[in-house]
C-alpha cells in the first residue's frame, strides 16, 4: 500500500537493532596506549563516531584526565571535554559522542556505577556503547576488547526501580540478560593499511607470540581465584539477605507460628493481669516481631553473578591455553 | 690570502649532541597522521602538527603521540593556528603530564621552504625539535618516514643557515605487533580473533620455524648448505638454554602443573553450578 509523503514523514523512525560495532584501528591503538600507560589504575575516555543503521562506527576517541573526587574539578572535567570536542571539530573529526571506554582489572567491571553511567548517557544519545579493555589479559597475548550495552528489558526494569522476584519472573529476566555483548569489527582506511603493510617487519615471530608463549601462569590465575573467592563471599551475603526476608515473611503468615505467638501473648497477658497492668493487644501489627523484612532488590546479586561467570570463563580459557602448551612440551621429554 | 685566514664551511655534525640523536616512533603517531591527512580540508596539500613524547635517558627521542594543527600555506608564507596548538597541548598535558612537545610533523616527501619557518617556530618551544616527514603520497613507491633535526651551518663565527639533517629513525612497531598486524593491515576485519584461534596460528608458525631449522641443520650436516658459524652458535646457545632437568623431575613438574589446572577447572565448574542454584533462589522462589 503506497504511503503518502506526509505519512512517511510523520511515521516515527524505528531504529534498527545494533548489530555490530565498527572500530577503527586508530581508536584501538589509542585505547590500548592510554590504558597501558596508567595501569593498574583504571581510566576512562570518550568515544566519538557515527551511528549508521545497525552499525555503530567509532572513528576517534580521547582520554579523560584522572580526576579526584572534588566539586571544583568536576567543572574542569566538563570544560576539558568541551574544549577537546571543539578542537577536534576544527580538524574535521566526527564530533558525536557514541559512548565511552574504560579499562578494567581482570574483568571486574560489572558494577552499579557502570549501569548508572549507561543510563546517564542514554538520556542524551539514542545509542551508546561501552568498550571495555583489559590490559592484564592482553599481556597474555589475547586482545581483550569487548563492546557492551544494557539490554532494553533491563533498562525498563531499572527505571521502574523494582527488582523483586515477582517482577523478574514476569519479565523472564535473569542475570545473563543485563549486559548485551555486541560483536566488534575493525576497519582501517586504505592509506593506513598501505603504511602498515609496508612497515610490517619480516620476522616470522612477533611480540604477541612471545607474550602468548609465556609459561608462568600463577600470578594471573592466583589473582583470578582471589577475585572469584571474594565474589563468592559477596554472593553468599546477598543470598543471606534474601533468605532472611523470606523467613521473616514466612513466620508472619504461617498459621502454626501465629498460634505460637498468640499463646505467648496470652500467657504474658495473664501475668500482667495478675500484676494489675493493662493487657497487651494480642495481634498488634505495630509490634516489630510481626513486621516482615521487605524483599531486598536483586540487582547486586545479578551483578555479582555476572562477575563470577566472567572469572570462571577467564579461568577456563586460560587453563585451556596452558594445557595446549603442555601437550606440546610433553612429547619432547 | 694566507692559509691561516681561511675559513671553512662546516657541514655535518659539529656538536656531539646532533650526532647522537635517534628517534623512535610509535605506530599510533603514524595512524594519527594518516587519519588527519585523510580528513584534511580540500584546499590543503599537506597537514602539519605537533609531536608529543619524551626524551629517554640515552638521548633517544621517543615520539608517542601527535595532534594536527590547522595551518594555511601561501606562496612563501605560512600561518599556523598557535592558539589551537596551545589549547590542545594543555588538554593533552592534563591527561599525561609526561608527554611534552618533542617536535613537529608534516606530510609529503622532502622538506620545503615553508618548513624552515615552521621549524623556527617550534625551535622557540623546544630546544631541539625533531621534524618528521611522512610521505602519504607514496611518491617513491613506498611510504617513506624520515626524521630530521636542524643543524646550524656556520662559516667561522657567522651563522649562515640551518640545514635539515636526517637522523636515524627506529620504526619498530611493538604495540602494533601486540595488536596484530593482520588486524591493522586489512581494511576491514569481521571479528576479533579469539584466544584459541590465536593459539592455533601461533602453534603452526612455531612448527614451521622448527621444521625450517631442522632442514637447515640436516642440510649443513650432509654438506648441501654452506655452514654459517654464527647461526650454529645461536642454535647451540638456544638448545643449551633449556633447563637441565632429569626426566623424573620434569615429569613431576609437568604433572603438578597439570593437576593444579585440572583442579581450577573443576572449581570453576562447581562455581557455575552454584550460580545456577543461586539464580533459582533469586527468581523461582515464591512467596506464600
Amino acid at each position: 500500500m503506497a504511503r503518502s509523503f506526509l505519512q512517511v514523514a510523520a511515521a516515527e523512525e524505528v531504529a534498527p537493532p545494533l548489530r555490530v560495532v565498527q572500530i577503527e584501528g586508530l581508536v584501538m591503538l589509542k585505547i590500548i596506549k592510554h590504558c597501558k600507560e596508567f595501569s593498574p589504575a583504571l581510566v576512562t575516555g570518550q568515544l566519538l563516531g557515527l551511528d549508521v543503521g545497525s552499525v555503530l562506527e567509532v572513528t576517534n576517541c580521547f582520554p579523560f584526565p584522572i580526576q579526584e573526587e572534588d566539586e571544583e574539578i568536576e567543572a574542569d572535567g566538563a570544560n576539558y571535554q568541551l574544549e577537546m570536542m571543539r578542537c577536534l571539530r576544527e580538524v574535521n573529526v566526527d564530533n558525536n559522542t557514541v559512548g565511552w571506554y574504560q579499562s578494567t582489572m581482570l574483568g571486574c567491571f560489572q558494577t552499579a556505577e557502570l549501569i548508572e553511567t549507561f543510563l546517564n548517557y542514554q538520556e542524551n544519545i539514542r545509542r551508546c556503547v561501552c568498550i571495555i579493555y583489559d590490559p592484564s589479559r592482553s599481556n597474555q597475548g589475547a586482545l581483550a576488547f569487548k563492546a557492551l550495552k544494557l539490554s532494553d528489558s533491563f533498562m525498563d526494569l531499572y527505571r521502574s526501580n523494582n527488582f523483586t522476584g515477582e517482577k523478574l519472573r514476569e519479565k523472564n529476566l535473569s542475570w545473563v540478560d543485563i549486559f548485551e555483548e555486541i560483536p566488534v569489527k575493525v576497519s582501517n582506511s586504505a592509506l593506513i593499511s598501505a603504511f602498515m603493510t609496508e612497515l610490517e617487519p619480516d620476522t616470522p615471530v612477533t611480540q604477541r607470540d612471545y607474550d602468548r608463549l609465556q609459561l608462568s601462569s600463577s600470578p594471573f590465575l592466583e589473582r583470578n581465584m582471589e577475585f572469584l573467592i571474594e565474589c563468592m563471599d559477596d554472593l553468599s551475603v546477598e543470598q543471606q539477605k534474601v533468605r532472611a526476608s523470606f523467613s521473616s515473611i514466612f513466620y508472619i503468615h504461617d498459621p502454626f507460628c501465629k498460634l505460637g505467638f498468640v499463646v505467648i501473648f496470652r500467657d504474658e497477658n495473664k501475668a500482667r493481669k495478675a500484676a494489675g497492668e493493662e493487657p497487651l493487644p494480642e495481634e498488634d501489627p505495630s509490634n516489630p516481631i510481626f513486621k516482615p523484612i521487605p524483599e531486598p532488590p536483586r540487582l547486586e546479586s545479578f551483578l555479582i553473578a555476572n562477575r563470577i561467570a566472567n572469572y570462571c570463563n577467564q579461568i577456563n580459557g586460560y587453563v585451556a591455553n596452558l594445557r595446549s602448551h603442555i601437550e606440546c612440551i610433553w612429547p619432547c621429554v | 690570502m694566507a692559509a691561516s685566514d681561511r675559513t671553512v664551511l662546516q657541514f655535518g655534525p659539529s656538536s656531539a649532541v646532533t650526532s647522537n640523536i635517534t628517534a623512535k616512533v610509535h605506530p599510533l603517531v603514524i595512524f594519527n597522521i594518516s587519519d588527519c591527512y585523510v580528513r584534511r580540508p580540500d584546499q590543503a596539500e599537506r597537514v602539519i602538527g605537533t609531536l608529543l613524547g619524551s626524551v629517554l635517558p640515552d638521548g633517544t627521542v621517543d615520539i608517542r603521540n601527535s595532534y594536527v594543527v590547522p595551518h594555511n600555506e601561501f606562496s612563501d608564507q605560512v600561518a599556523l593556528d598557535i592558539e589551537y596548538h596551545h589549547t590542545m597541548l594543555k588538554s593533552h598535558l592534563k591527561v599525561n603530564p609526561q608527554e611534552v612537545i618533542v617536535g613537529w610533523f608534516s606530510t609529503g616527501l622532502g622538506v620545503t621552504g615553508g618548513s624552515a619557518l615552521i621549524h623556527e617556530f617550534y625551535c622557540r618551544e623546544v630546544p631541539n625539535p625533531v621534524h618528521l616527514t611522512v610521505d602519504t603520497g607514496f611518491r617513491n613507491g613506498e611510504g617513506t618516514v624520515k626524521a630530521y633535526v636542524s643543524v646550524n651551518l656556520s662559516l667561522g663565527d657567522r651563522q649562515l643557515a640551518a640545514q635539515f639533517q636526517e637522523i636515524p629513525l627506529d620504526l619498530r612497531m611493538i604495540e602494533a605487533e601486540r595488536v596484530g598486524f593482520d588486524i591493522l593491515k586489512s581494511t576491514s576485519v569481521d571479528k576479533l580473533p579469539s584466544d584459541l584461534e590465536g593459539m592455533e596460528v601461533l602453534m603452526e608458525r612455531l612448527l614451521t620455524l622448527i621444521n625450517d631449522i631442522y632442514k637447515y641443520v640436516d642440510d649443513t650436516v650432509e654438506g648441501h648448505a654452506v655452514p654459517d658459524n654464527s647461526v650454529g652458535r645461536i642454535l647451540s646457545e638456544t638448545v643449551a638454554s633449556l633447563p637441565k632437568l632429569s626426566p623424573p623431575a620434569f615429569d613431576k613438574l609437568v604433572n603438578d602443573s597439570l593437576q593444579d589446572q585440572l583442579l581450577l577447572l573443576y572449581l570453576s565448574s562447581i562455581t557455575r553450578t552454584q550460580l545456577s542454584l543461586a539464580e533459582k533462589l533469586n527468581t523461582a522462589a515464591q512467596m506464600p
